[in-house]
């Protein structure tokens, strides 16, 4: 048996919208394992979103907990849980998300910048990193310099730079052409198949049989969890 | 995260909006300028006065009385009360003004003022001859009709100090012999009206042709400075004796007037320094507007940098560095600006106006308070976005 990494324990999340009452997460528990490659599927509203912020340590349950890497992040302070986004996590996100005034390596550098490392440090974590997307060339360029699927290696390579626990990876594709997908998708195997632990949120099922486990949320529940190919059984 | 990369980031963002950056600026630029240029012109102002004030003598007491019929002052009695009072006094002298215009054949002066007094006042008046000798204690005993005129009207009426001397002049219709000329006092310009413009006779000629039984005005200068209270009090001791009515005279020191000219001026420096500020309150405010847009135009930047890490205290330190930077440039920009046009501005008005250290010290002091106050609340603001919502914010 594989070591955890991530521990849900029976977490609700609950918004009151003036006198009505969602459950955005109803109850879910959740174990997910070093190196696994996890995709976490539903629709818009299913309350996939919430569940990815709560194991992002962007937000905090309303009641449950939330293990992540042994430490409890459900009870956490704003600035704990930005220490553990910067140390623990890195982001994907589907609109890359990279600041257009900083050139690339400024942009892998930010989550350095923000663990305290020193300049020399940063930018070597930072180079390597890009060399890794093949980016490194084009270090000087600016965001809006690159095309959408360039613009995504670069917000990957910046998740890596920090060497996370964990790769959280929101809708990668949902703003790339097939073809780009593809890479971006290749890329993120490529990444488990190097031991990195990966959690992708996605509303595409196809895009989810990519994974090698799939977790299917509906109104808040998880009511699927599973190997892939048992997924893909059930569709 | 340290304070430098801070340093960083606020320059890279406020070269990054140029245009935005400068019209912030422009504020404080203003504000701190019309605060330095406003203090500077006027503690020139007070230098400039104050020099005139003390060049008219600052040990000196003017005394002024009313007469009545039923009580006064005699010429003599006041002299009396001088030798008594020897050691506190330097000189004395009576002092009768008259409006008269003065002739010399077809040429006349309206503007020179006419005054009676006595053989001291040269040395009250800190004043030397130029030629020729002063009035003399005889002269007002035999009530001879002789006169000392300033440097203006010598050249003025008679072309020269020479040409004055021993020549008759008409003063109100009487004619009186010139014995002295006073040497030159205003440097710059000989002019009517001027500080040259001036001739003194014996009291005595002048009290007559004033038609008054007494004279009026008495000016004393004290011994020493530090006599000025005493010797006021002996004056007024000695007055309101005689009168017994301290409403009946007036005595006034001029190192006293010079204090009070002093608090008025130093009140009205901090009056128009005051308005000034509000200008840069108002600055502040500006400051603060546009910080606030930057940090809803930034929103997603803040929620992408929270995402990664960006604890609420650098996120703080970051909004209030690039305020209080933006300010700060202001204020320097503003220091110079301040400075060029009060050396501008000083000379156009002809007097010596430099920037003061304290209005420069304060005008930056208060530039980079006001970005780090008004500062502030933009960046709380920035710092406690929550960074999910900051990063659904297209």
């Amino acid at each position: 048996m594989e070591e955890p990494l991530i521990e849900l324990k029976d977490i609700y999340k609950i918004y009151h919208m003036g006198s009505e009452e969602v459950r955005a997460s109803d109850g879910v528990s959740l174990t997910i394992c070093r190196g696994e490659f996890v995709a976490i599927v539903g629709k818009s509203g299913s309350g996939k979103s919430t569940l990815m912020n709560i194991i992002g340590a962007l937000d905090v349950p309303t009641s449950g907990e939330y293990y992540l890497g042994g430490e409890d992040v459900s009870h956490m302070s704003d600035n704990q849980l930005a220490e553990i986004r910067n140390k623990m996590i890195g982001f994907i996100f589907q609109q890359y998300n990279l600041l257009p005034k900083l050139n690339l390596l400024e942009n892998v550098e930010l989550p350095l910048l923000y663990a305290g490392l020193g300049a020399s440090e940063r930018k070597e974590r930072a180079m390597a990193s890009l060399e890794r997307v093949g980016l490194k060339e084009k270090w000087k360029n600016l965001p809006s310099q690159l095309s959408g699927g360039q613009q995504q290696r670069v917000s990957i390579a910046r998740a890596l730079a920090g060497s996370p626990s964990l790769i959280l990876a929101d809708e990668p594709t949902g703003a790339l052409d097939s073809r780009t997908s593809r890479e971006v998708l290749d890329f993120l195997k490529q990444l488990n198949r190097e031991g990195n632990t990966i959690v992708m949120i996605t509303h595409d099922n196809s895009i989810a049989m990519e994974a090698r486990r799939v977790v299917r949320v509906f109104d808040g529940k998880i009511n699927f969890d599973g190997d892939v190919n048992e997924y893909s059984a059930i569709l | 995260m340290n304070i430098l990369q801070s340093f960083k980031m606020a320059i890279k963002s406020i070269m990054g909006n140029k245009m935005r950056s400068f019209l912030t600026m422009l504020g404080i630029i203003i504000g701190v300028a019309s605060v330095i240029i406003l203090v500077s012109l006027v503690n020139g102002q007070m230098s400039y006065m104050t020099e005139s004030f003390e060049s008219m003598g600052t040990n000196q007491i003017s005394v002024n009385v009313t007469n009545l019929s039923t009580r006064s002052v005699s010429v003599d009695e006041m002299y009396e009360f001088y030798e008594e009072n020897r050691s506190l006094f330097g000189q004395m002298s009576p002092m009768v003004n008259i409006a008269t215009t003065v002739k010399n054949g077809n040429q006349s002066l309206t503007t020179t003022s006419v005054s009676g007094v006595s053989e001291e006042y040269l040395d009250l008046k800190d004043q030397t001859l130029e030629a020729g000798r002063f009035i003399q204690y005889s002269d007002i005993l035999s009530r001879q009709k002789v006169c000392v005129v300033g440097y203006f009207v010598a050249w003025d009426l008679y072309g020269g100090v020479e040409e004055a001397l021993n020549q008759t002049i008409k003063i109100g219709g009487n004619a009186y012999q010139i014995v002295g000329v006073v040497s030159r006092e205003n440097e710059d310009e000989l002019e009517e009206g001027g500080s040259d413009d001036f001739i003194y006779l014996p009291y005595s000629c002048a009290v007559k042709m004033s038609r008054n039984a007494n004279i009026n005005s008495y000016i004393f200068t004290t011994a020493d400075l530090n006599y000025t209270t005493e010797a006021k009090e002996a004056i007024d001791a000695f007055l309101l004796d005689i009168f017994k009515d301290e409403d009946l005279y007036n005595i006034t020191a001029m190192s006293e007037m010079l204090d009070s000219l002093n608090s008025m001026i130093t009140m009205m420096s901090a009056l128009l320094g005051g308005i000034a500020g509000i200008s840069l309150l108002v600055a502040g405010v500006g400051v603060m507007n546009i910080m606030l847009v930057s940090v809803t135009e930034r929103t997603r930047e803040i929620g992408i940098r929270k995402a990664l890490g960006a604890k609420k205290r650098v996120i703080m330190q970051q909004f209030v560095i690039e305020a209080a930077m933006t300010s700060t440039m202001g204020g320097i920009i503003g220091i110079i600006l301040g400075a060029v046009a009060t050396t501008v501005v000083g000379n156009a008005m002809g007097m010596n106006a430099t920037p003061t250290p304290s209005a420069v010290a304060i005008s930056f002091t208060v530039s980079v308070g006001i970005g780090l106050l008004f500062g502030y609340m933009p960046a709380s603001r920035a710092a406690n976005l929550n960074p999910i919502d900051a990063l659904r914010v297209e």
